[in-house]
């Protein structure tokens, strides 16, 4: 047993060296680095509800969505008019001092925490209700109708988009932009990563899976299934909209149905990247959120303006041929790494049978 | 309340007009949907998309200088052998498994149909001018595009054709009795692959049929697929599978709703209020069934 904390332990700490110096490795890729961070966060948010608790959402994009909306108008709204900055379009009119900018930051991401947090409670009764595909188009509607009436809101910019607070300007070293929102990703990945592993090592997640197994049996049994499944959204909520606060930030620049609620392409690649991995697994969706952001970052502009369709192509082959991910083959290949004992004498018995 | 609708009840009259012929059209798509879903068991996310291809190949007619309204005829026969292609390709692959992977592999098929209609007809709101007039009704106070009375009147044509032809053809019967139970179907001599093959190119086509229509009568888009699909999830989910009647119906409810909901909120809510409503009638009937301990299913 010791054995294996150790080995954890160095490839814990390895991991947690190489993102520390990751920026400083690769500086060029700053921005795609933070963005790996945050699609890690997603995809293992995402697969606390599509693969532990077999509740196949495309409504977590909801969370991201406000999570960005929020973080940026809270960082506008405490200290200037919100109408008005969106009228003008932002930075012309009015600037943030360094100090607000961070301030607005720290005060924008706690809201950004905890309203989805609440909301995915709130709604939580009455959506996870429904099961299966009937679950899956509710939240897809949820989703989109979210992007289309916020892209009706005056207030937040509705159409023409929302400029998010541009970095303090007094901080001159041209890479500190770069670092400050690499390091708050990384963070927040850390954090995810550590909250996911408990909830690995938990009564919770066992739950969860009786709720994928079979809901009506797991009820029966004397367990409160809405209970755990409404907490369970809780945890994605909070964390997907820290992510999307943070990738407002990032980007610099808020869409309602391109950027924020963005069912089209972020909404369906966090679904993706844990299929891709292997859902159900820990390691899955930050194996394939690895995996696929560098083959989408690194096919992306060589295919430019077929990107859509190969992403489709790419959606229809993972279902149907991987429906189980990378984990889900390895799992299958070496069944011995993931602890599942295998009598030898019945595997001998099953090749006969073959 | 302070609506423009409620000061001028002419504008009723209109919306409703409007809502009743635009839910017909919906209807044709969702009877599509009802066929696939109770004979195959898939949902196709890609339903709107084939809609709008459909429409796109109106459109081309008329730049090449036909009459669209010849798309009713030409739209789906082009469209049937799309949809018994895409059968062949992917369909036949997620036909016995979980709902869900057919959701996320008609979803990769929308998005590649999607692109594709982008690159082919380019991203402008495109419409086929069928040049039919208008119809002015209670002192022109109400105006009526001759193209949608043009437009119900064929969707309730071939909606009747289809029923009378799933009813009475050998290709029908055998649709009908694979959607009872494929296994038996089976046995008894069904080849239901093919059946399969040819519910999805029916359905196509009547997506092709619609699509034309809303190439005459509203405007196409590459990007308007999905509220298409939504809609017709919509009118299935509260008309129950292979009920006509009560498809056409809750069409037209669904046409009256969105009338509506655009002159008092606004048309910029106009998507997003489609999407609630789809919202709203899951939540309420899985209230209602919950106090029976059930679900939907």
């Amino acid at each position: 047993m010791d054995k294996v904390k150790q080995k954890d332990l160095i490839l814990y700490s390895g991991l947690i060296i190489l993102g520390l110096a990751a920026p400083f490795l690769f500086p060029g890729f700053k921005v795609q680095l933070t963005i790996l961070c945050v699609l890690i966060v997603l995809a293992m948010t995402w697969n606390l509800q599509g693969g532990e608790m077999g509740y196949n959402t495309f409504g977590n994009i909801l969370f991201y969505g406000l999570g960005m909306y929020l973080t940026a108008s809270v960082q506008v709204g405490m200290f200037f008019p919100l109408a008005e900055w969106t009228e003008s379009g932002g930075e012309k009119t009015f600037v943030h001092t360094t100090s607000q900018y961070f301030q607005g930051m720290g005060v924008g991401l706690l809201v950004a925490a905890l309203v989805p947090t609440i909301i995915a409670g709130a709604i939580g009764y009455a959506i996870l209700g429904l099961r299966g595909h009937y679950f899956a188009i509710c939240t897809l509607g949820l989703g989109i109708a979210a992007g289309e009436i916020a892209g009706g809101i005056e207030i937040i910019g509705a159409g023409q988009g929302f400029t998010t607070p541009p970095f303090p300007k007094d901080i001159v070293d041209p890479g500190a932009r770069g670092d400050f929102f690499y390091f708050l990703s990384f963070v927040l990945l850390i954090g995810t990563f550590v909250f996911i592993k408990w909830i690995y090592g938990s009564r919770f997640k066992l739950i969860l899976n009786a709720i994928r197994d079979n809901e009506d049996k797991a009820e029966a049994m004397g367990i409160q299934t809405m209970k755990y499944k409404i907490v369970g959204w809780m945890v994605s909520a909070f964390f997907a909209g820290l992510a999307g606060g943070i990738m407002g930030g990032l980007i610099g620049y808020i869409d309602s149905t391109d950027v924020a609620f963005d069912g089209r392409e972020m909404g369906v690649f966090m679904v993706l990247m844990a299929i891709l991995g292997g859902k159900g697994t820990l390691w899955g969706p930050v194996i394939g959120a690895a995996l696929f952001h560098f083959l989408k970052e690194g096919f992306w502009t060589l295919i430019l303006g077929w990107q859509y369709v190969a992403l489709g192509v790419l959606i229809v082959v993972i279902v149907i041929y991987f429906p189980e991910g990378l984990m889900g083959w390895l799992r299958e290949k070496y069944p011995e790494r993931f602890g599942e004992v295998i009598d030898e004498k019945d595997r001998k018995a099953q090749v006969e049978l073959k | 309340m302070d609506f423009l609708i409620f000061k001028a009840p002419i504008l009723m009259v209109q919306a409703s007009l409007d809502g009743i012929l635009l839910g017909i059209l919906f209807a044709l798509i969702a009877y599509g949907m009802a066929l696939q879903w109770g004979v195959m068991n898939i949902i196709n996310i890609a339903q709107g998309d084939l809609v709008i291809l459909g429409g796109y190949i109106a459109y081309t007619m008329y730049l090449a200088g036909i009459h669209p309204a010849w798309g009713v005829i030409v739209s789906p026969i082009i469209m049937f052998f799309v949809g018994w292609a895409l059968y062949k390709l992917v369909i036949n692959k997620v036909v016995d498994r979980d709902l869900f992977i057919s959701i996320l592999a008609t979803f990769g098929i929308a998005i590649i149909f999607q692109q594709l209609m982008n690159f082919i007809f380019g991203a402008d709101v495109v419409v086929a001018q069928s040049e039919y007039g208008t119809t002015m009704l209670f002192d022109n106070s109400v105006t009526l595009p001759n193209s949608k009375i043009f437009s119900a009147v064929v969707s309730i044509l071939y909606a009747i054709a289809l029923v009378i032809y799933m009813k009475k053809s050998r290709l029908g019967r055998a649709i009908r009795a694979t959607a009872q139970n494929a296994r038996a179907a089976k046995i008894l001599g069904v080849d239901t692959e093919k059946v399969y093959a040819a519910t999805f190119g029916i359905n196509a086509a009547l997506c092709g049929i619609a699509g034309a229509l809303i190439a005459i009568t509203l405007t196409l888009h590459p990007y308007v697929g999905l509220p298409y699909t939504v809609r017709s999830f919509m009118i299935v989910i509260v008309a129950g599978l292979g009920n006509l009647p009560a498809v056409a119906i809750s069409g037209m409810g669904l046409g009256l709703f969105e009338e509506f909901a655009d002159y008092i909120l606004g048309t910029e809510f106009r998507i997003g209020a489609v999407f609630m409503l789809l919202v709203f009638i899951l939540v309420y009937r899985r209230f209602k069934l919950s106090k029976k301990r059930e679900y939907l299913k």
